[in-house]
């Protein structure tokens, strides 16, 4: 098995307001060590304010942590100037939670996708476009519709549009930061088995951002449960479950809704 | 027991500029029982905002309820004067709205807000309202009533945003809290939080109410009773565990089992596809014969295609409306 992505001992502060001449700073990511496999699913589950979001955006190489060392595909990405981190961050695209939010609303599907492209200055005008048709095809959007506007599509179909965006680069890491809660259930089920079957055809290495932790359980090889910008707890799907360790685990645990049968769980929740 | 709020053969109706009509509820009907946690299921597009609107008359005003009754305390709410639906809404049934972070005035101090929903309601002066939105704001936050009152918006958690719209809601003391998706926008623990604070507030004070969410997950330890809506129609509806631990009609069957369980058995099952509804989610603006969901049922007969199913009673209080089941 190869290692995709390696952080080590990842620390990210941010300066949490001034008074006189001594600086107070809030420690986002406070140590963060944790690696993925390729082709493998890292899930990331925590409260809101645990740090996810930060950790996310960091591994994308949009933001410099302070310390710590992030290994990409073989380069420490994080020891990187500015250049040569563009040239990484194509391989490394998010999607996010709200679609209605991330997609422009003045382009139309086929631009939505291409646009990576075009910035990238990647092929010319014609095989933009095929390529960009050829994946809307590839994640369920008709080509009938490729000239419509985001508004124009349901709330799955906008979602499905963002995955396109985020493959049309052939990026090795897809992070999806709560991709799938804004969604319906029987549309959530849908999204996450296209997840599914395009990182087995494609060999994707997904880092999952969520806060639900039956969805983390069914789609990841690991989870990591991040609490106060740290990682508390990290293993196997089925042995996190089994049995947790960590207080703010079986707090996460006893939260998530579940009405299927009461059976298998650990005792106490 | 009488029931406090009737909704009878319901029908509500959008039009679009271009002169389409997208019929969001079809003939909805149910009652809710005084005290009781009524909890609505259903996905977007389903008519669940429709029917908070139409409860409270709010519809936007292309929004047309063409036909039903709704009787609260036995008094007609469609037909109510606007003077007296002023006098209903807020103060009698009040809605708990989606987002907090939206509904609430930036600029204002808590303990204002509050206080604004009593001015608006009730003839009290300055000293008394003072005193109740104390209150109020007491059985929410306990000891840090005080800080909060005097805090802005942006200064509280999600939670606690959340637990203001909760206080306005119950600031007049009304009988039914209608809450329009209350909890999507928290994690998991506040979510839970705000559960357990329904609850409470259902014992404490007898409250009535009507959830609306699209996560079964939440109902299942809350809700008495669940409604399942699909095409503006309550396809089933029975006591929560009935419906939720093993449900009948062939939609909420496949809502549920798109649902990931957590206590998954083996390793082969993860990761595994989850099983999804087939076909489209249903186009409202052309009224076809049939049951709505006919396109999509695994399980469809020749029946349904002509007729609509009326709801069957499988129990005293659970009913599905499926030709499956003979009437």
């Amino acid at each position: 098995m190869q290692l995709l992505l390696n952080v080590e001992n990842l620390v990210k502060r941010y300066a949490a307001g001034q008074s006189f001449g001594s600086r107070e700073f809030l420690a986002a990511l406070d140590g963060v060590s944790l690696s993925i496999q390729t082709a493998t699913t890292l899930a990331l589950v925590g409260e809101s304010g645990s740090g996810k979001s930060t950790l996310a955006l960091c591994v994308a190489c949009l933001e410099r942590p302070t310390s710590g060392s992030m290994w990409f595909d073989g380069r420490d990405v994080a020891a990187l100037g500015e250049k040569q981190q563009r040239a990484v961050r194509p391989q490394i695209q998010l999607v996010f939670q709200d679609p209605a939010n991330s997609l422009n609303s003045r382009l139309t599907a086929l631009e939505i996708v291409a646009e990576p492209l075009i910035i990238q200055r990647r092929f010319d005008k014609q095989t933009r476009s095929k390529r960009a048709c050829a994946l809307l095809e590839r994640v369920g959007i008709p080509a009938k519709k490729a000239g419509s506007r985001p508004d124009e599509f349901s709330g799955g179909q906008r979602q499905r549009l963002a995955i396109a965006r985020a493959l049309v680069l052939e990026p090795k890491l897809l992070i999806l930061d709560e991709a799938l809660s804004a969604l319906d259930c029987s549309v959530q089920a849908q999204i996450a088995n296209l997840l599914l079957e395009l990182q087995a055809s494609l060999r994707l290495t997904y880092l999952f951002i969520t806060h639900d932790f039956a969805m983390a359980a069914h789609l990841a090889d690991e989870i990591a449960v991040m609490d106060h910008g740290r990682i508390v707890e990290l293993g196997a799907a089925e042995k996190l479950l089994r049995s947790p360790e960590h207080e703010a685990t079986r707090c996460l645990l006893a939260a998530t809704p579940r009405f299927h049968g009461a059976a298998n769980l650990p005792e106490g929740l | 027991m009488r029931p406090l709020l009737q909704v009878q053969d319901l029908h509500v109706a959008y039009r679009s500029r271009t002169g389409e009509v997208c019929h969001a509820l079809a003939g909805l009907s149910f009652d809710l029982g005084p005290g009781e946690i009524l909890g609505v299921l259903g996905e977007s597009g389903s008519g669940k905002s429709t029917l908070a609107a139409s409860l409270l008359r709010l519809l936007p005003p292309n929004g047309i309820i063409t036909g039903g009754r709704i009787l609260f305390e036995g008094q007609d709410v469609l037909h109510a004067r606007p003077r007296e639906m002023e006098k209903l809404r807020g103060r009698r049934i009040s809605l708990i709205f989606q987002e907090p972070s939206v509904a609430l005035h930036p600029a204002m101090r808590v303990r204002d807000q509050v206080e604004e929903v009593l001015r608006a309601h009730e003839p009290l002066d300055f000293a008394a309202r003072r005193n109740r939105t104390r209150q109020v704001l007491a059985t929410l936050f306990s000891a840090e009533a005080d800080r909060i009152a005097n805090s802005y918006p942006h200064q509280l958690s999600g939670g606690q945003r959340q637990r203001v719209l909760v206080a306005q809601a119950i600031a007049c003391g009304p009988s039914v809290v209608l809450a329009d998706e209350p909890t999507a926008s928290l994690d998991p623990t506040t979510q839970q939080e705000i559960l357990t604070l329904f609850r409470t507030l259902r014992q404490a004070l007898g409250l009535s109410m009507v959830l609306i969410t699209h996560n079964p997950g939440l109902l299942a330890r809350l809700a008495d009773r669940v409604l399942v809506l699909y095409a503006g129609r309550a396809v089933e509806v029975g006591p929560a565990e009935n419906v939720l631990a093993s449900p009948q009609h062939p939609y909420t069957r496949a809502l549920l089992q798109c649902v990931p369980p957590l206590d998954q058995k083996s390793q082969a099952s993860r990761k595994a596809m989850l099983p999804v509804i087939s076909g489209e989610s249903p186009n409202l603006s052309v009224l076809v014969r049939g049951c709505p969901f006919e396109p999509r049922c695994p399980e469809k007969m020749e029946v349904c295609k002509s007729c609509d199913p009326a709801a069957v009673p499988l129990s005293e209080a659970h009913t599905v409306s499926c030709f499956k089941f003979p009437g």
